[in-house]
């Protein structure tokens, strides 16, 4: 038994030895050979856009390692300390401040290198933080999340709301003026919870705020807990990837039961590795050459103080307008309860919405489709016009959102005041999604008109001729098959038509009322609709467009037509 | 409508027999590849291994810099000069020899590597029908194995065994996180008078003065000019246990502005002392300190989320998320003229709460 497999591979000299040598090794403990025969050649579909989730997972590597580093040297402690007098920075010379922010100091300016990574890490995240937020609008906005994928992109959701989280430790640990400050408004926000909301806030700070915990706990949330939940998430993210095969975009050759790309050895490996490295070369050279957080110019955190135009890491910045944009009327004593809606809607009730529907809308949209099948070609965003003007609208309240958070610099830097700026992004707020939705669905419609206007009549050369009668024409260039075949390819879903809620006696059917709502949400969506071009459309355009002079032209189109698709198998 | 009809169609609607046009144009298969001048011509692809290697070496020598930068320049007494090349010269060192790697080997993989793209079938995530039959037969095997069918106490104590156990975790740790989980201490700051206070600390031993921050030295109330703003802290208060809890709910603004601009209710005609007017600093929207005065209009602005408050109508909102009046502290002056607080705030500072009003 093990003489013939040693001998298989041994004598046959495909591969060099030393490689031959280890597969044999290995294959004989773990069975590496079926691995390798099963996955080393896997094909991976190639667009650019799917290195949005690349460089999101590389520089999560980065978090990983530049953390791993400030970990050495960072102390997670909030006992007081006066800053020697002989360490550098001048300005922070024998200042009373937390050990933590000490130690960060320490690190800036008198580790090699310290500086370097928090920077390094800083950029990091924010990077990490964007690209996954950028990636998930590819796949919203590409119908990438249809089933089979609606679970992996619960664990992409996930993994976006745990990221927020470790920013938002993160940025509480060094113990600047910002930190804290950062760290008052949580805890404001966590008061303002009806009932266990002060709790809450004894539950995080260890008693009153600041106390002395809460700096080793947002580390052992930072650095454990939550980084461990990441990886995990990861890890079945990206098996579910390789698992359900990447999706593809739409394209000649390209259908739902099958994978057209390149194989993950050498081609796909070379890429996607060669890229982790291009991410941490750019994370490394930013850190070298852009300074972020100097926590020194802040300096140690003081409850009295704050410093003004102050700004959070932009992940977070959507809530710090959301609690700007809020009016603070809403407060409310009732039988003696202090209910802070002016603090609960804006930080906990909108956010709560915005999330619930990201990450519910998979569902929203099988229930209104009712499709069942599997979905491996992605949408051309144009094509799903009402998902698309969703995605619009909900882009566009998060830009409000954003926008609001840096009211102040908007309205310092274009000389208007605050709040003019406050009640007109409040009424944006409201306002401009809708504007948005209608806006986008206009342009996604008159995409797909294009689209049929170019089947049927080719590409506008810019040559113009003239008839032997005398007339001008341009002359338009037909499109092959294989162009073709992207602009007529795909589905045009109708609005369901399900039985009424009640039947011709008025006795209510069991399901009604939901069948009700989906046959409105599914009119919603699919009312408004432009079909693709047919062969028979295209017959009809091309006989018209050739005149008179081709009488036979429908039937010897319909031969070419004919001919075309029979390539296809 | 059935959920067939709904998949996109890729199968191909074929023409009839009679001639007539299919419903749906077909996938017309992969178009032809085109190949790359470097397929065919050996010299264009011997350029481009050339300029692989190129990029790696010169990711080899960024790297070689980083260490050697790492050397040169020690940080034992550094200059801000030295921390920021250090800080440069090992970033762009690893910067470039990260991305040199990354950046050959993207383009060994575009010039130099089989570029056709193949194609795999895919197959449906389920394995289908009769799998699933297997399966579910199997968990009935296993399930009647297990013997728990009609055995409901059984089961009941199971579920109620595995809901219990982690209690024994998750109470002492939640129940410990809090500490003593008095939140009545929202409501008390260190203004509080004192019965045989430290004199230096306390006037009469019972109402405690004001000190500017961060000197702590008491404050006179001829130091606070017109329309000038300074923020304040309970005289003593860094020498003491929870300073910082202290002086986040303690810490407090006072403003001199024109005593007749001042609308003061009756209970609080007392409590401002020739137009100086005692505010806490600690916003009543989510607790951020309330930071910027303007001269003109005698508002207080809070930078984080800009409530605006005024100082000449008992700090009263006129703008922004935050719903209630910044607390006032009643302010009186002792025989020298030193300012000192005659009460505690008669209300919590900061954020409002669930139990505030209790
Ligand atoms: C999971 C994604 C992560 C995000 C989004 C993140 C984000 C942040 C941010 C914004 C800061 C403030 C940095 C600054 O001072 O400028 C920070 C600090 C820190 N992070 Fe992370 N981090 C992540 C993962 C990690 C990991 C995995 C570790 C350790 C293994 C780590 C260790 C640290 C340490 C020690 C600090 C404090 C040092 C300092 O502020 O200089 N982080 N993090
Ligand atoms: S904390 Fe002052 S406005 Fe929000």
């Amino acid at each position: 038994m093990t003489d013939t497999t040693t001998s298989a591979a041994i004598t046959e000299p495909i591969v060099p030895k030393p490689v031959s040598g280890t597969v044999d090794y290995l294959d004989q403990r773990v069975g590496a050979a079926s691995m390798i025969k099963g996955l080393s050649r896997k094909l991976f579909p190639d667009h650019w856009s799917f290195l949005l989730g690349e460089i999101a997972l590389y520089s999560f590597i980065v978090l990983l390692l530049s953390g791993f580093f400030l970990t050495m040297f960072f102390v997670p402690s909030m006992t007081e300390v006066h800053y020697p007098e002989d360490a550098l920075p001048v300005t922070m010379q024998g200042v009373e401040m937390s050990e933590a922010f000490a130690s960060t100091l320490n690190m800036s300016f008198h580790v090699r290198g310290g500086l370097l990574m928090r920077q390094i890490h800083h950029w990091a995240a924010l990077m990490f933080v964007g690209s996954m937020v950028v990636h998930m609008l590819r796949i919203f906005f590409t119908g990438a999340f249809r089933k089979p994928r609606e679970l992996n992109y619960l664990v992409g959701f996930s993994m976006l709301i745990l990221s927020l989280l470790a920013g938002l430790t993160g940025y509480s640990l060094p113990d600047d003026v910002l930190s804290g400050n950062g760290l008052r408004i949580t805890d404001g926000v966590v008061k303002s919870l009806p009932i266990i909301g002060s709790y809450m806030s004894y539950m995080v700070f260890g008693g009153e705020f600041p106390g002395t915990d809460v700096i080793p706990r947002m580390f052992t949330l930072h650095i454990l807990l939550i980084p461990a939940l990441i990886l995990g998430l990861v890890a079945l993210h990206l098996f579910l990837v390789f698992w359900q095969k990447h999706t593809q975009y739409p394209g000649p050759g390209r259908t739902d039961k099958n994978v057209v790309g390149y194989p993950l050895f050498p081609v796909y490996m070379a890429k996607a590795g060669g890229f982790f490295f291009i991410v941490f070369g750019v994370l490394a050279l930013m850190g070298a050459f852009m300074s972020i957080n100097s926590v020194w110019n802040y300096g140690p955190f003081d409850p009295a103080l704050v410093s003004a135009g102050a700004q959070p890491d932009w992940y977070m910045l959507f809530l710090e307008g959301s609690l700007r944009l809020m009016p603070g009327q809403p407060e409310f004593v009732i039988l003696g309860w202090t209910l802070s809606l002016n603090v609960l809607i804006p930080a906990v009730v909108i956010p709560g919405l915005l999330f619930t529907f990201l990450g519910a809308y998979p569902f929203i949209e099988a229930a209104v489709t009712k499709d069942t099948g599997e979905h491996h070609v992605l949408d051309r965003p144009r094509n799903a016009a009402t998902r698309t003007s969703l995605g619009a609208a909900f882009l566009s309240v998060f830009i409000v959102l954003l926008v609001a958070g840096a009211n102040d610099l908007v309205a310092t830097h274009f000389g208007l005041s605050l709040n003019a700026i406050t009640w007109v992004l409040r009424v944006l707020f409201f306002v401009l999604p809708v504007v948005v939705f209608v806006i986008t669905k206009r342009i996604c419609l008159a995409l797909q008109r294009k689209d049929r206007e170019v089947v049927l009549h080719g590409h506008e050369t810019g040559t113009v001729r003239r008839t032997a009668d005398g007339r001008f024409y341009e002359v338009h260039q037909p499109l092959d098959e294989f162009e073709r075949w992207v602009r007529v390819g795909h589905h045009v879903y109708r609005p369901l038509q399900l039985a009424p809620a009640e039947d011709a006696n008025g006795v209510r059917r069991p399901g009604g009322r939901l069948d009700g709502i989906r046959t409105t949400l599914s009119r919603f969506f699919y009312e408004d609709r432009v079909e693709p071009v047919t062969p028979a459309e295209l017959a009809t355009a091309h006989s018209h467009g050739e005149h008179d002079q081709l009488p036979a032209g429908e039937s010897s189109r319909v031969g070419e037509l004919t001919s075309t698709s029979g390539t296809s198998h | 409508m059935s959920s067939h009809e709904q998949q996109p169609s890729t199968e191909v609607a074929r023409s009839g027999t009679d001639g007539r046009l299919p419903e749906r144009f077909e996938n017309p298969g992969l178009a032809p590849h085109r190949h790359r001048l470097a397929d065919s011509d050996p010299k264009v692809s011997k350029r481009s291994e050339r300029q692989v290697v190129v990029i790696f070496l010169i990711s080899v020598l960024a790297s070689i810099a980083g260490v050697v930068g790492y050397f040169v320049i020690p940080l034992d007494e550094p200059s801000i000069l030295d921390v920021r090349l250090s800080t440069l010269v090992i970033g762009a060192g690893l910067g470039l020899g990260m991305l040199g790697i990354g950046v050959a080997a993207v383009q060994w993989a575009r010039a130099l590597m089989d570029d056709a793209e193949k194609v795999e079938d895919r197959h449906p995530m389920s394995a289908g029908p009769s799998v699933q039959q297997q399966a579910f037969e199997m968990l009935r095997d296993g399930g009647s194995e297990a013997n728990i069918a009609r055995r409901p106490v059984l089961k009941g104590a199971v579920g109620g065994a595995l809901a219990l156990a982690p209690l024994a975790f998750l109470v002492p740790l939640i129940g410990n996180l809090g500490a003593d989980w008095d939140i009545s201490k929202f409501a008390r700051t260190a203004w509080r008078p004192v019965r045989g206070g430290d004199p230096e600390r306390y006037y009469q031993g019972q109402y405690r003065y004001l000190a500017v921050d961060p000197q702590d030295r008491r404050i006179k109330a001829s130091e606070i000019t017109n329309n000038n703003i300074v923020h304040v802290i309970p005289h003593g208060l860094p020498e003491e246990e929870h300073y910082l809890e202290e002086k986040a709910k303690a810490v407090v603004l006072l403003v001199r502005v024109d005593p007749g601009l001042l609308k003061e209710s009756a209970e609080r005609a007392d409590w401002s002392y020739e137009g100086i007017v005692a505010y806490s600093k600690i916003c009543t929207h989510v607790g951020c300190p309330v930071a910027l005065y303007e001269q003109q209009t005698h508002h207080l602005l809070c930078p984080c989320h800009q409530s605006t408050f005024d100082i000449t109508d008992a700090a009263k909102v006129v703008f922004g998320p935050a719903k209630r009046a910044l607390p006032q502290l009643p302010i009186a002056v002792d025989e020298e003229g030193y300012l000192y607080a005659k009460a505690d705030f008669d209300e919590p500072v900061g954020p409002s709460y669930w139990q505030r009003e209790r």
